[in-house]
């Protein structure tokens, strides 16, 4: 038998592809014994669960409570009269962001690619179809609108002047100007970009500046998001700093950085918020208590910039010494070197670690809704407070459940598109 | 300052002189650090004293005064709130621990199961993951406590298993050993015959590689260690089971309470879905030859998987582990949400009666350092018995 094989299965003939459904299904699900009954076992399973979360969603749950209650799970308890301010915000984030998806995209043969297409129609399906967003449905279709058109203008634009790509974050950071009287009253003679800073240094830490509405009324998902970028764009330049410093040869500087991560990785996030809500008006003078939304976005930046700093830091461990040593022999001093030649390899190897952390940031933004803010999460506990909504949990959990899954898995998408452009290894 | 040129010293030399900034920055930097520490200690201290209450630790002798729904140690609201600490810790501990283990035992299968041949396993391993890890951990305890366990019925139309488990809104009922000497030495006995089998088994393996011998004796004592275990299992620690009683509640076996269950099973699916993607990268960074060479010498998948890949696998997976089950740790202080009496939940309580967030918060610091550095330690035991063996 063993002399026989070679001949036999080289005269067999070549195997025939099988295609179709039934050779994908015995290929795929029911390839052995084992495989097929795994398969029917799983599919009974599915089969009942989902029998009965459709029973469940089409006749038990009351999804009143979501559309009722629209304006608070986005919003919080801003003022009715000031919403005109939040759709201004969001007004202006579509139009930066279509600007940056047609900047980025300029190479592409087709900015409204098929899937794009598709995908627009979806949304604007979901927005006339969905009850939930009727009351603002004329609202919302113009951001598409304006989401697309303003794609159209940036790609043009970034055919004109290739060079506009790199200053698309630079523009993000300068288009916090108009945000501005969104959140606040304008302040006369204060230059903007100064002036929006210091605002919101001073209202948020002295009380000294009248916001449009006050903090306290900030709630839902603006807060949540509102805390999220702040969060982000501060823990992100410190966890930076520590990271270098761990790095550091020089001791001080490095048992200092190491003392604070290890210290802040010990401790669970949920107690750092808590004390620091009572802990940091008790370490600063007299008069000076920051408004609480501000204790908690110190916080939650203490925090995270700890966990980003061991990310960074395995970036900066993964380029070898020959990049630095070769910058030293053409004469680029240390600061140089560390800023032109080692950081951006390293920071290209760490953005996985560094999105993920700030992914984890943005779910930990739920915290704030312990420590008493009206965050998305917080929010929903007040209306499931309410006595006409009550015991409705799997409804509301589930809603902002999609609602917190949309944004980190648009995030996690991003992470890999990023990761994708920037892959320049082959 | 003045440039001295008998000795060569001269100011731009110095400004120059790479050895001058270095200690010069480290000494700015201390001296920031430092000033910023004094201040921000010296605030405190002047708030501190302005409430009336200066730092110290002799409070936690003082009676706490509040009761805590479950303990597993004897405890009284006259006690101490050290004492208080104590049974939150160990509640602690109790959630940690069950959750390390169940945590593990979900996250390898999902794990694996993403490299299964079923598209349906895979599909499912892979959408547990992506679901989970983007929905943040309090949403899905509240939705554990809440919808789930909460929408379970009532204690008088309660769901049974047989005997072997009770559902209801105030809890799950599971049979458990009784607490009794007799069931204390059956445990150890099966401990000792456990050991003994490990032994047994080894000296099998040596036998069959070094001599050739087929290891039949060996096998049939490792068979009747494992018959004599079993019969202890069964009939030697007294198993206590739950039984419904009429009108609702249940009386005998082991009552999880609600809060347990809920926070038990957040965490267990949380930790669970980022334990999946560690164990995925950690059987991805096997390379392909070792399962083509494990086949071509006539294993089939399951064993390749068990005896070639996956040891060489968990090099790879046990320190992502290490901090994974130490975020374990970290997150179950978020079961004070669904007042689960949790070491940080009695923290809360003792700053609440007490005012003294300084202490409570370096108590609570200390205690999480001293819960990871224990998780560190066994981790790092496995690590170095799972390292390559260099002969």
């Amino acid at each position: 038998m063993t002399t026989a094989t070679p001949n036999a299965s080289s005269s067999l003939p070549p195997d025939i592809a099988q295609v179709g459904p039934v050779a994908w299904m015995r290929k795929n699900l029911f390839s052995d014994v084992f495989n097929g009954f795994l398969t029917v076992v799983v599919v009974a399973i599915l089969a009942y669960a989902a029998y009965g979360l459709g029973s469940w969603a089409f006749t038990a749950a009351q999804w009143q409570v979501i559309p009722n209650n629209l304006g608070l799970f986005m919003t919080g308890l801003y003022p009715r009269d000031l919403y005109w301010r939040v759709w201004g915000l969001l007004g202006f984030i579509c139009v930066m962001g279509g600007l940056s998806w047609g900047v980025l995209g300029r190479n592409l043969s087709t900015l409204y690619s098929r899937n794009v297409l598709i995908g627009i129609g979806v949304i604007c399906a979901a927005i006339v179809i969905v009850p939930a967003t009727r009351p603002s449905t004329l609202r919302l279709l113009p951001m598409v609108a304006i989401v697309a058109g303003m794609a159209w203008i940036g790609r043009f634009a970034g055919k004109k002047i290739p060079k506009l790509g790199t200053w698309l974050s630079a523009a993000w950071v300068i288009s916090l100007i108009p945000l501005y009287p969104l959140i606040f009253n304008p302040i006369p003679f204060v230059p903007l970009v100064p002036g929006s800073i210091l605002g919101g240094i001073g209202y948020l830490f002295f009380g000294a500046v009248e916001p449009a509405a006050p903090v306290n009324d900030w709630g839902g998902l603006v807060l949540t998001l509102l805390v999220a970028v702040a969060g982000i764009s501060l823990c992100f330049p410190l966890g930076l700093l520590l990271a270098l410093g761990r790095r550091s040869q020089l001791p001080a500087i490095k048992w200092l950085s190491t003392a604070y991560i290890e210290i802040v990785r010990g401790v669970p996030l949920i107690s750092i918020l808590f004390m620091g809500q009572v802990m940091i008006p008790l370490f600063l003078p007299d008069g000076m208590r920051p408004e609480r939304v501000a204790r908690a976005v110190i916080g939650l930046t203490l925090f995270s910039a700890a966990y980003l700093a061991e990310n960074v830091r395995a970036g900066l461990q993964a380029i070898p010494r020959g990049q630095t040593e070769a910058a030293s022999s053409l004469g680029i001093n240390k600061p140089l070197t560390m800023v032109f030649i080692v950081l951006p390899q390293a920071l290209k190897i760490a953005i996985p670690a560094i999105v993920g952390q700030f992914i984890s940031l943005f779910q930990d933004t739920t915290l704030l809704s312990v420590v008493g803010l009206a965050e998305l999460l917080g929010i929903s506990s007040s209306i499931l407070a309410n006595p006409s909504y009550l015991g409705r949990y799997a409804e509301v959990y589930l809603f902002i459940g999609v609602v917190y899954w949309f944004f980190c898995y648009a995030m996690s998408l991003g992470s890999r598109k990023i990761e994708e452009k920037l892959n320049t290894t082959h | 300052m003045v440039s001295d040129r008998s000795t060569g010293f001269s100011l731009k030399t110095l400004l120059r002189d790479e050895r001058f900034w270095k200690i010069a920055f480290q000494v700015i930097v201390v001296a920031i650090v430092f000033g910023l520490f004094s201040f921000l200690i010296g605030n405190l201290n002047s708030n501190l004293a302005q409430q009336g209450n200066p730092l110290g630790f002799s409070f936690l002798t003082n009676p706490a005064g509040f009761s805590i729904g479950e303990s597993s140690i004897d405890y009284q609201p006259q006690d101490p709130y050290f004492k208080a600490l104590m049974v939150g810790l160990v509640n602690t501990l109790v959630l940690v621990v069950a959750g390390i283990a169940l945590a593990t035992f979900l996250g390898t299968t999902a794990g694996i199961a993403s490299f299964s041949h079923n598209w349906l396993v895979y599909k499912i391993s892979r959408a547990y993951v992506g679901l989970v890890r983007n929905v943040p951990l309090l949403l899905q305890l509240f939705f554990w406590y809440f919808a789930v366990y909460g929408g379970l019925p009532r204690p008088a139309d309660q769901i049974g298993l047989g005997r072997l488990a009770f559902f209801n809104n105030r809890g799950v009922y599971i049979f458990w050993p009784e607490n009794t000497p007799r069931a204390w030495i059956g445990l150890g006995i099966m401990v000792a015959a456990a050991i003994a089998a490990i032994f047994v088994w080894r000296s099998r393996t040596k036998a069959m590689v070094e001599r050739g011998d087929a290891g039949q004796n060996q096998l049939y004592i490792v068979g009747g260690i494992a018959v004599a275990s079993l019969i202890v299992l069964i009939f030697g620690l007294g198993w206590q089971f739950p039984e419904g009683m009429e009108g609702g509640g249940v009386t005998g076996g082991l009552r999880l309470s609600r809060e347990y269950v809920a926070a038990l099973s957040a965490l267990v699916f949380y930790t669970g879905a980022f334990i999946a993607e560690i164990v995925r990268a950690g059987i991805q960074s096997v390379s392909k030859g070792q399962w083509e060479a494990a086949r071509s010498v006539g294993f089939h998948n399951g064993l390749v998987m068990r005896l070639v890949v996956f040891p060489q696998a968990m090099r790879v997976i046990i320190p992502p582990l290490n901090s994974e089950f130490m975020n374990l740790a970290k997150n179950s202080s978020l079961a004070f949400a669904i007042a689960y009496p949790e070491i940080y939940a009695v923290a809360n309580t003792t700053y609440n009666q007490t005012g003294r967030p300084v202490e409570v918060f370096l108590v609570l610091m200390a205690t999480y350092l001293v819960i990871n550095l224990l998780i560190s330690l066994g981790m790092n035991q496995l690590n170095q018995a799972v390292q390559f063996k260099e002969r």
